[in-house]
């Protein structure tokens, strides 16, 4: 952990420009000092960073450096651990979310979430869907399906399913799950996407699919992706957040970092990912 | 591999099997003198018809009145129970997953519970009847057995949903549920398969239990129309009828028992049933 810090320090300036060479986009997420610890451990470390609206940002590391805990902090799905301690501010669409009085299942639904395995829900293929458009108070029938077909067709499964929508959607092999999970998080009309490594339980074909998608996305939305493989994150990324123990160590446009990797635990990263 | 460890291996393969084949010998037995002694007095007549005058010294009638009466007790129980069951279990896992310790001291309570012996069920169901001036009764017999088998309910239920993965909950979450929606409308279905089996344990429990019902229930050879009336349960039928002196009366006992045995064999098996359908 010691030897993190001094490689944080020399690029502090640096890292400071480039904070504001980012902020000219339209910031959508505006982390300020957040500290997470988990009773004596500090998992994350005075994390300042501003996503960009309507771009795809990676969040790039080892195993076990927080990324899961700081994508999980965006939602405040951290709420269902008690033993997590969070400081700071978190602001989305100038919403501080860790200090606010406003109700946390509106700012959730304005992001859609990926996880590792896919959870679909205990119903079926299209109550899946229309789930949550239920929850934002849709209840014409015509609309829901409309929805439901319409967003399958986005993730491609709408062809794989459209004969069996009634059916159970814990029946779907594992890459159909995750692009139905896809499809009912963009039913709710997220503002955000946030993947924590969606594509890691998944074959090769459904991996691309969701890669596509989020290509696809990007225009729209704004897509945090959590991975630790770095070729996944060279093919998608716009913006790279390189986190190392807890912390930041490298952020910035995508392009210039992986160019021009500049600390030595990135360059090794990098060597050893290739 | 070693000579210490290949006899070790036969050694305990050995026991295991010697225990498994005694628990067996033993269940065997108890079901075949059961049935033994049992078998000729079973017979339509007596799961067909109530008691009739000079029942209880072997003539006339039936055990109707048990069996309607058992049925009545143990599915009113069981509906209460899982009435009571259901939130509380819910709110254990989802309010209260954040407070691990605490669930952890919750769930000793409710092992105490269910470990507590029926009778005491029975006394404490007796006391509370005699301070609301109530009198024996299906009603009365009712509460006592959903206090009885709601620990049970509960805990079992519990173990259900605490198998449920937290992305579940994480990905109920993130598309925009309350808690409250979370619990009923996604953590509901995804354990009513395992909740099914909790709810048939706790009914088979119910249905089978002597001595919490000994000072609520009452006896009354008819079938109780309300939960005001007295009503006979089969297990005090068997209870009381081999108390008695007359051969032909004991063996009914043991007839009864064979129907008693059959009626918790169908739950397990419909429990079972039940849950491999559900799954697939
Ligand atoms: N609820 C928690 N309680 C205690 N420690 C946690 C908790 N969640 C995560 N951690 C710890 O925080 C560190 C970062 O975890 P995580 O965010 O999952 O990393 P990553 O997703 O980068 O692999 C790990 O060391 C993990 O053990
Ligand atoms: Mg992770």
């Amino acid at each position: 952990m010691q030897t993190t810090t001094p490689i944080f320090k020399t690029n502090h300036v640096e890292r400071e420009t480039k904070l504001h060479a980012v902020a000219m986009e339209v910031p959508i997420v505006d982390i300020q000092n957040l500290n997470v610890s988990a009773r004596k451990t500090q998992i994350l470390k005075n994390i300042n960073i501003i996503i960009p609206k309507n771009s795809i940002t990676v969040l790039l590391g080892p195993s076990g450096c927080g990324k899961t805990t700081l994508l999980k902090c965006l939602n405040r799905l951290t709420d269902l651990y008690s033993d997590l301690h969070l400081t700071g501010s978190i602001k989305i669409d100038g919403d501080d979310i860790l200090n606010t009085k406003i109700d946390i299942t509106h700012i959730r639904q304005k992001m859609g979430l990926l996880l590792q395995k896919p959870y679909p829900l205990p119903m079926s293929i299209y109550e899946n869907i229309a789930y949550g458009l239920r929850l934002k108070g849709i209840r014409k029938r015509s609309v829901i399906s409309e929805k439901v077909e319409k967003h399958l067709k986005e993730v491609a499964l709408w062809d794989e399913v459209k004969d069996r929508l009634k059916s159970s959607a814990q029946k779907l092999s594992i890459g159909q799950q995750q692009r139905l999970c896809l499809a009912r998080g963009l039913a709710v009309e997220p503002e955000i996407i946030l993947a924590d490594e969606p594509t890691s339980a998944l074959d090769p074909i459904s991996s691309r699919v969701i890669e596509e998608e989020f290509l696809k996305l990007r225009n729209d939305y704004t897509i945090i992706h959590v991975t630790h493989i770095l070729r996944q994150a060279r093919r998608l990324a716009d913006y790279v957040v390189f986190m190392y123990y807890g912390e930041i160590v490298e952020y910035g446009p995508a392009d210039e970092i992986f160019e021009t990797p500049k600390p030595d635990i990135l360059k090794e990263y990098m060597k050893v990912g290739h | 591999m070693t000579l210490r460890r290949k006899l070790e291996e036969k050694i305990f393969r050995v026991l295991s099997a010697l225990f498994t084949l005694i628990v067996v010998l033993v269940l065997v037995h108890i079901i075949w003198s059961i049935v033994e002694k049992g078998m000729s007095s079973l017979s339509w007549q007596m799961i067909s018809q109530e008691p009739k005058g000079g029942f209880y010294f072997g003539k006339e009638g039936g055990i109707l009145n048990a069996i309607a009466g058992s049925f009545y007790l143990a599915v009113a129980a069981t509906v209460l129970a899982f009435v009571i069951s259901l939130p509380v279990a819910l709110f254990m896992n989802i309010y209260l997953i954040k407070y691990q310790r605490l669930l952890i001291s919750i769930r000793f309570f409710l092992d105490v519970l269910w470990g507590v012996p029926s009778i005491v069920y029975g006394a404490f169901g007796f006391t509370l009847m005699m301070y609301f001036g109530l009198r024996n009764s299906l009603g009365a017999a009712t509460l006592t057995v959903a206090a009885m088998i709601a620990p049970i309910m509960i805990r079992a239920m519990d173990e259900v949903l605490k198998t449920i993965p937290i992305g579940l909950q994480e990905a109920a979450y993130a598309l925009g549920s309350t808690k409250t929606e979370t619990a009923y409308k996604v953590f509901f279905r995804e354990a009513l398969p395992g909740f099914a089996t909790a709810i048939l344990l706790a009914f088979g429990r119910g249905i089978g239990d002597a001595a919490s019902v000994l000072f609520t229930a009452g006896y009354t050879d008819y079938i109780p129309r309300s939960f005001g009336e007295p009503t006979a349960t089969l297990p005090l039928a068997i209870f009381f009828q081999l108390g008695s002196p007359i051969e032909e009366v004991q063996n009914r006992a043991y007839a009864a028992a064979i129907v008693l045995t059959f009626i918790v064999l169908c739950i397990s098996v419909a429990a079972r049933l039940l849950y491999r359908l559900r799954k697939n």
